[in-house]
């Protein structure tokens, strides 16, 4: 029952810890505000699977682009201007008809940050990052994905070192697609490898 | 279910910070993100089931020697 004036939500104990820490490394001068923000605002405005979706469309249309991406991703990403922490050593793994790939972090939460942001909620938990390694099949069908029994199911786990990301393969019926619209069709999961790119009913021309 | 899971990558504002703030102190501190990273594998291999970003916040304050 509302007591009739404004009551705060009242902060978790989390909240509260992250909170005192911060002023605390404030004060100590290991940290500034200022520099905190323009990391909250980076990776809330600018850093995201968008990214990530920009260089699987274009090496969908760029065969030589392609051929950079599978070859050397961190210069592919560089090439569109993307780079930063957890980019370092970027391997993309391409998707065929015999071969599905997936992204896991068994250890933590490692991520190819500057072409698919923060990675969300389910990629973090323990389920996923057990999960995947144990059982893919029947983790990628909660995901919607049935697979042919017959396709390989390969989960990268990404190591100190490398950070992986998926090209998924162009939908049929695409082909008149101009790069732009392609980038609509990727999305995050697509490139975690828990999704494929789908085409809406009657959106390919 | 892996998939009730929430798709955002942060549920609550703090998080957001929690995460530039291991990314700020550590270039302050002169040293790589692996160094972070390592710690956050600890926090989170010592209690597996506590919410991702207070084993962060563990992370931090280890890497730091600053407890909140």
């Amino acid at each position: 029952m509302s007591h009739g004036h404004h009551h705060e939500r009242p902060k978790s104990p989390s909240e509260l810890r992250a909170k005192a820490l911060e002023a605390l490394l404030v004060e100590r001068g290991l940290i500034t505000t200022d520099a905190v923000d323009t990391i909250v605002d980076l990776f809330q405005n600018e850093v995201g699977p968008r990214r990530g979706a920009r260089m699987v469309a274009r090496a969908w249309v760029d065969p030589a682009y392609r051929e950079l991406l599978l070859s050397d991703a961190t210069a592919a990403a560089a090439e569109m201007g993307y780079g930063g922490a957890e980019g370092e050593r970027l391997v993309c793994v391409e998707n065929t008809p015999d071969v599905h790939n997936a992204i896991v972090c068994t250890l933590c939460s490692c991520y190819p940050w500057p072409v698919l942001g923060v990675p969300p909620v389910w990629y973090k938990s323990p389920p996923y990052r057990s999960r995947m390694v144990r059982e893919p099949r029947d983790v990628l069908r909660e995901f919607g994905l049935e697979l042919p029994e017959e396709t390989t199911i390969r989960i990268w786990d990404s190591s100190a070192e490398v950070r992986y990301i998926v090209l998924p393969m162009r939908p049929a019926g695409t082909e008149e697609l101009d790069e732009g619209r392609l980038v609509e069709l990727v999305t995050r999961d697509c490139m975690i490898g828990v999704a494929v790119p789908r085409v809406a009913e009657g959106a390919a021309a | 279910m892996i998939r009730d899971l929430p798709d955002e990558a942060f549920t609550e504002p703090w998080q957001a910070r929690v995460f530039a703030m291991a990314q700020v102190a550590c270039e302050q501190m002169g040293l790589p993100w692996d160094a972070f990273r390592d710690r956050l594998k600890a926090a989170i291999a010592e209690q597996p089931e506590r919410p991702y970003y207070d084993s962060w916040t563990a992370a931090l304050e280890d890497l730091t020697g600053v407890s909140a």
